[in-house]
């Protein structure tokens, strides 16, 4: 299956955001997720499914003014 | 001083952007005595995982964090940013951006209103960066804002306080509503001429961080807020056109022919 994460390209197999963030190497890392522009709590990502040509946003913290 | 039930003892908010390193960051922290920090949220990618060490490095210099909406255009960009942000810091803070002209980060204070009462009504507590615009300050109190931050002039452009009529009546419209001038300070003189005025505190980024020295500018910066609160509670006086002679005219030897 074929999403985009943070505007890139990816074949991810799983198809919750929450495995395929662990495929991606996001797994135990403080971040926060968006799936088409819409906010995905940390709690909800397992029972989150995912369909060809999502749009997945990850996030972490940053230097802000 | 108090924002939404938080007592702070410090009137100087300071972003963490812009820094040489992080080392002259957590320095200048210390410097200035910010109990608040503000902070964003971006893309993560990359082997390096920059975000990771940050959150670490953030959470070991022991002071609250208010992060921010900045680079948001729209109201669903700040909403679902906002969420994003309350999940990673664990606040219901967040220092509300919805910026509509990129030439001068101008707010988009229509799209600010309604992201400020959306919001509101999903607990989040909402500093808005606003402008001095009295109007648009009342409609942030009617969504539910207990803080506003008006700007001083815009973003990172070092001019000071550009419209103190508009800062002083907004100061007179909302004596009870706490008001920190954010954006556009360059020197500890604005910060201070800002806490002559009544504001509450002061928020600071670009000034300290760009400065040659960061870690002096911070400290210059929080001795001056601190004397401008002094002042302003102090009962400064009012400009007067002519002169007032301070030694008293009683009592003058007679010297004259």
């Amino acid at each position: 299956m074929r999403v985009f994460v943070n505007g890139d390209q990816h074949d991810v197999e799983p198809r919750t955001l929450a495995l395929a963030l662990e495929e991606l190497g996001y797994g135990g890392k403080k971040i926060a997720t968006a799936v088409n522009g819409r906010f995905v709590a940390a709690a909800r990502r397992p029972d989150t499914n995912l369909a060809d040509g999502d749009r997945i946003e990850v996030v972490a913290p940053m230097q802000g003014g | 001083m108090d924002f939404y039930g938080i007592d702070l003892s410090s009137r100087l908010l300071l972003g963490t952007a812009r820094y040489p390193s992080p080392k002259i960051l957590a320095e200048a922290i210390k410097a200035s005595a910010a109990e608040v920090v503000t902070v964003s949220l971006r893309r993560e990618a990359g082997a390096e995982r920059g975000g990771q060490s940050f959150w670490s490095f953030i959470r070991g210099l022991g002071v609250r964090v208010l992060p921010n909406t900045a680079g948001c255009h729209t109201v669903t960009e700040a909403v679902t940013t906002a969420h994003m942000a309350r999940e990673l810091f664990d606040t219901p803070w967040i220092k509300l951006e919805v910026i509509r002209d990129d030439e001068t980060l101008q707010p988009d204070v229509f799209g600010l209103v309604e992201a400020a009462r959306v919001l509101s009504e999903d607990g989040f507590e909402v500093f808005p960066y606003t402008t001095e615009d009295l109007g648009v300050a009342d409609r942030l109190v009617e969504a539910g804002c207990r803080v506003l931050m008006p700007w001083g002039a815009p973003i990172g452009s070092a001019r000071g306080l550009n419209n103190l009529y508009g800062l002083r009546a907004l100061r007179a419209h909302f004596p009870e509503v706490p008001l920190v001038v954010d954006a556009g300070l360059g020197v500890p003189s604005h910060a201070s001429a800002a806490m002559e005025l009544g504001y509450d505190a002061v928020l600071l980024n670009t000034a300290v961080a760009e400065a040659g020295d960061p870690v002096a500018m911070a400290r210059a910066f929080a001795l001056a807020i601190e004397a401008g609160r002094l002042a302003f509670a102090a009962k400064p006086l009012e400009p007067r056109d002519m002169a007032a002679p301070s030694t008293p005219v009683l009592g003058r030897a007679a010297l004259g022919d």
